[in-house]
C-alpha cells in the first residue's frame, strides 16, 4: 500500500475528543459534533477564505484553465439543482432532492474518474451524473415520474439511481470484482469503479458488506461517503460514535477525510484513491466531509431539525465562492469569465425548464415493458387485456 | 490478475448419456456442464467451494474450476446477490448458492430491489442473468430456519422466475436452462428429494424450462404440484389407482411464470383439482391456482378446487412436521372430499 502510514493505521486518540483519560460516551459524541472543522486528519488545498494551501501527501498541480474548468462544472450543476428545485416548487416535478453544498464533492470526485471507471451513485449525485457526461434533462424524468432515469448506464457508466440506502455499495462491490476478474486492475491503464452513499448509509448492512467484500477481494473500489451531516433528520452522532473515515481502518483498508467543500482537495484525494485502485492496492474509503445546503428533498423541513446558526456557519465554506476568490486573486479569470460562465447557466437554465415542461407522458406500454427479458406469457396476456381495454375507449383516450 | 481461463475437467462428460442419478448429482453434473459450456458462468455461496456445499451440490466445481469461478464468500446473502448483481452488470452469469431456505431473507432487498427491477428500470438495457440456488423445503428433521417454502414471496415480485424441479433429469437440465436463461430465476431445489435417484438422459434436452409436465395420466381428478410434493402426490395416484380412482398428476416445474394451460385442460376433464404444496397456503402459490383455475374451468368444476398445504404457522419443531407436512394420507382425504362433493 503506497498510502502514508497515517492512513492505513489511524491513531484511535487522533479524534479531538480524546484526551489522557477514557472519555465517556458523552464526551466523545459532543467531541463528533465538533468536528465541523473537519478535525485534524482533514486534507484541505483551498481554505474557506480563497488560500491556497499545501498538504505533505496530496498536492496537485492545477492550471488555471483546470480550475476554470470545476468552477464551471460547480456552478452549472448548482444552476441545474436550483432550477430543478424551483420547478418542483412550481408542480413541474413531483419531487427533487438537492445538491446545493455538494458541488465541490461531486465534481471533485467525478473529475477524477476516466471513462473507463465505473460510476454507481445514489439519488443525490447529480454533480456525477454531470461529469459522466449525462445531460441534466435525463435526471428530470426521475423526478417527474416519466421514467426511473433515461440515460444508458452502459454506456455512460453511470449506474441508475439507487433509493434503497447501501443497495449500491454492494452492487459497485461486485462490479468491482468483476473488474479484477477481467484483469484490467494492475497498472495505470487500470479501471477502477466508485460507489457514492450518504452518512447515514453507512449505517446500513450492505455498505458493511460492500466494505467485508471489497476487502477480501481487493476490489478496485473506491468508497465515497458524503457526509453531509444529516440523514433527513438524523445527525452524523445517530450513525457512528467514530469519525466515518475511521472505519475504514476495521476492514483493512486506508480511510481519509477531505474537505468536501474544497474542489481541488477532493480531487487530488480522489485520483489518488482511483489510482491505488487501479494498481491493484484497493479499496480505499474517502469520507467528504461536507454539508447539505437545503433540505433533504423539496418534501423535508431541516427547520424542524437543525439551527439556524449552523446552516450560517456551513455558508462561509461554501464551495464554489472559495474558487472564485483564488482565481481572481491569481489574476485567472476576470469578470467577462465570470459573466460567461453566468450566461452560460441561464441558457442551461433554460434549456432545462423547457425541457421539463414538455415532456411527454410515456405510453401505457411502458407499465408493461422490459419486466422481463425473455418475457412472460401470463404478463404478456395481462398486457394484452389492459391495452385492449384502454383501446376501447373513444379515439383511445384514456 | 488474468483473466479467466476455461478449465475443462476430464471428469466432467459422463460416459454414457443415460444414467441413473440422484438430483444432487444431476444438479451438480448440470452446473459442470454450464460452467463448461461458458466461461461467464461463476458459483457463489458460502463454503461451496472445498467443501462442495453443505448438501456438496457443487462438490468438486472449484477444484476443476478455479477460486476465482466457485467463490467462497463471506458469510453474507445480502452480499452474495448484492456482488452478483454487479458481475452481471459486468459481463458474468453468476449462480448463487442460499445456504438454507430459511437465509434468504437478508438478502430479500437485493433481490425484490435490484435483481428484480434493474432490467425494467433501464430499459432492458441491464439484464439479470442470475440464478439464485435455494434448497428449500421440509422433511429432514432439521433445526428451525432450515426447513422452510418461501417460494411464494418470490413469485409475487415482478421482474423474478422462479422454478422447481423435482427429479434428477429435471434437475440436470433445468438448472443449466436457468443459467442460460436472461433473467433471474429463483432455482428451489427439493433438499428432501436429493438422494433419490432416477434416470438422466444428458443428450435429449427436454422441453422449455417455463412449462409445466403432466406426469401420469388420469381421469379421476387432478393432482397439481412441485418440488418435494410431486413424488407425494405421485405415491398418492399409485395409492388412488389401488382403490380404483384414477388421478392425474401435474408437475408444475415453473411457478413463475406459470403454465396453468395443461391444468386448465386437465381440469376441463376431470372437474377436480387438489393443490398440493407444503407452503402455508394463505396467499401462496396454491392460491393463485386456484383463483385461475375457478376464472378459467368455471363451468368444468364439480367441486371447489382443494388446498393440501403447511398451515398458516411458522415451520414447527421438527418431531411435529410430518404433521405439518402434507402427507399421502392428506392428499388422499382432500380427493376424497373432492369425490364426494
Ligand atoms: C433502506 C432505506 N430506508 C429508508 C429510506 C428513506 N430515506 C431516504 S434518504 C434517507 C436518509 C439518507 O441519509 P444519508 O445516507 O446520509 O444520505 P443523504 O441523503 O444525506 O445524502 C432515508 C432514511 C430509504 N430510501 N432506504
Amino acid at each position: 500500500m503506497s498510502s502514508p502510514e497515517q492512513w492505513t493505521h489511524p491513531e484511535p486518540d487522533a479524534a479531538p475528543a480524546a484526551t489522557a483519560a477514557k472519555p465517556t460516551a458523552e464526551q466523545v459524541i459532543a467531541g463528533l459534533r465538533a468536528t465541523d472543522e473537519g478535525g485534524a486528519d482533514l486534507v484541505q488545498l483551498l481554505t474557506p477564505e480563497g488560500e491556497r494551501v499545501t498538504h505533505p501527501d496530496f498536492d496537485i498541480d492545477i492550471t488555471a484553465e483546470e480550475l476554470r474548468g470545476l468552477y464551471r462544472d460547480m456552478v452549472l450543476i448548482r444552476r441545474v439543482d436550483r432550477e430543478a428545485n424551483a420547478l418542483q416548487r412550481k408542480g413541474q416535478l413531483g419531487i427533487w432532492v438537492p445538491l446545493l453544498g455538494q458541488e465541490a464533492a461531486q465534481i471533485g470526485a467525478g473529475r477524477a474518474m476516466r471513462q473507463t471507471d465505473m460510476a454507481f451513485p445514489s439519488y443525490r449525485e447529480h454533480g456525477i451524473a454531470w461529469t459522466r457526461g449525462i445531460n441534466p434533462t435525463d435526471l428530470l424524468g426521475i423526478f417527474r415520474g416519466t421514467d426511473m432515469g433515461s440515460w444508458d448506464p452502459v454506456e455512460k457508466r453511470f449506474h441508475p439511481y439507487t433509493i434503497v440506502i447501501g443497495n449500491q455499495v454492494l452492487n459497485a462491490a461486485g462490479y468491482a470484482m468483476g473488474q479484477k476478474f477481467d484483469g484490467k486492475v494492475g497498472d495505470d491503464e487500470g479501471e477502477a469503479t466508485m460507489c457514492f452513499f450518504g452518512d447515514g448509509a453507512t449505517s446500513q448492512g450492505d455498505v458493511h458488506e460492500g466494505f467485508v467484500w471489497a476487502a477480501v477481494y481487493d476490489a478496485p473500489l473506491v468508497f465515497f461517503c458524503q457526509n453531509n451531516q444529516w440523514a433527513i433528520s438524523e445527525p452524523t452522532e445517530r450513525q457512528s460514535r467514530l469519525p466515518l473515515y475511521q472505519r475504514a481502518r476495521g476492514y483493512g483498508f486506508p480511510g481519509i477525510r477531505v474537505d468536501g467543500n474544497d474542489v481541488l482537495a477532493t480531487l487530488a484525494v480522489t485520483k489518488w484513491a482511483l489510482d491505488e485502485c487501479r494498481h491493484g492496492n484497493g479499496p480505499i474509503l474517502i469520507e467528504a466531509f461536507t454539508y447539505r445546503m437545503d433540505a433533504h428533498t423539496t418534501s423535508d423541513d431541516p427547520s424542524r431539525y437543525r439551527l439556524s446558526d449552523e446552516l450560517e456557519m456551513w455558508k462561509l465554506k461554501d464551495p464554489i465562492e472559495r474558487v472564485k476568490v483564488y482565481l481572481v486573486r491569481q489574476q485567472w479569470a476576470d469578470s467577462e469569465f465570470f459573466d460567461s460562465i453566468e450566461a452560460e447557466a441561464d441558457a442551461l437554465g433554460e434549456e432545462l425548464r423547457e425541457f421539463c415542461t414538455n415532456m411527454p407522458d410515456p405510453p401505457a406500454e411502458r407499465i408493461f415493458s422490459n419486466v422481463y427479458a425473455e418475457g412472460n406469457p401470463n404478463l404478456e396476456a395481462q398486457r394484452d387485456e389492459f391495452l385492449d381495454y384502454v383501446s376501447g375507449f373513444a379515439g383511445g383516450e384514456h | 490478475m488474468a483473466a479467466p481461463t476455461m478449465d475443462r475437467s476430464t471428469a466432467a462428460a459422463p460416459a454414457t448419456p443415460v444414467q441413473t442419478l440422484t438430483i444432487s448429482k444431476a444438479l451438480n453434473l448440470g452446473l459442470r456442464a454450464a460452467m463448461e459450456a461458458n466461461p461467464k458462468v461463476i458459483m457463489m455461496g458460502e463454503d461451496i467451494g472445498k467443501l462442495g456445499g453443505v448438501f456438496r451440490i457443487t462438490d468438486g466445481l472449484q477444484k476443476d474450476f478455479g477460486e476465482q469461478r466457485v467463490l467462497d464468500t463471506p458469510l453474507a446473502e445480502s452480499g452474495i446477490i448484492g456482488t452478483a448483481v454487479g458481475l452481471a452488470i459486468r459481463g458474468y452469469r453468476p449462480v448463487c448458492e442460499i445456504q438454507f431456505d430459511g437465509f434468504i431473507f437478508p438478502g430479500f432487498d437485493q433481490i425484490v430491489s435490484q435483481v428484480a427491477k434493474l432490467h425494467y428500470r433501464t430499459q432492458g438495457r441491464i439484464k439479470m442473468p442470475i440464478v439464485i440456488r435455494v434448497p428449500f423445503g421440509g422433511g429432514i428433521g432439521a433445526v428451525e430456519h432450515h426447513s422452510e417454502s418461501p417460494e411464494s414471496y418470490f413469485a409475487h415480485t415482478a421482474g423474478l422466475k422462479v422454478v422447481s424441479c423435482s427429479n434428477p433429469s429435471d434437475a440436470y437440465w433445468m438448472i443449466q436452462q436457468a443459467i442460460d436463461c436472461d433473467d433471474p430465476v429463483l432455482f428451489f431445489e427439493p433438499k428432501r428429494r436429493y438422494y433419490e435417484k432416477g434416470e438422466v438422459d444428458t443428450t435429449a434436452k427436454p422441453g422449455p424450462l417455463f412449462e409445466s409436465r403432466v406426469l401420469r395420466s388420469g381421469t379421476d381428478a387432478t393432482l397439481v404440484a412441485y418440488g418435494p410434493m410431486v413424488r407425494t402426490s405421485l405415491d398418492a395416484a399409485n395409492a388412488a389407482a389401488e382403490d380404483g380412482t384414477s388421478l392425474e398428476v401435474i408437475d408444475l416445474r415453473s411457478l413463475s411464470p406459470l403454465d396453468l394451460e395443461p391444468v386448465f385442460e386437465s381440469v376441463r376433464r376431470t372437474g377436480r383439482l387438489v393443490v398440493v404444496s407444503e407452503a402455508p397456503s394463505e396467499s401462496s402459490i396454491a392460491s393463485e391456482i386456484a383463483a385461475k383455475v375457478q376464472q378459467e374451468c368455471f363451468y368444468s368444476l364439480q367441486a371447489p378446487v382443494l388446498r393440501v398445504t403447511g398451515f398458516d404457522t411458522p415451520y414447527p419443531p421438527s418431531k411435529l412436521e410430518e404433521e405439518f407436512l402434507p402427507d399421502l394420507d392428506r392428499v388422499l382425504h382432500a380427493v376424497d372430499r373432492s369425490l364426494a362433493w
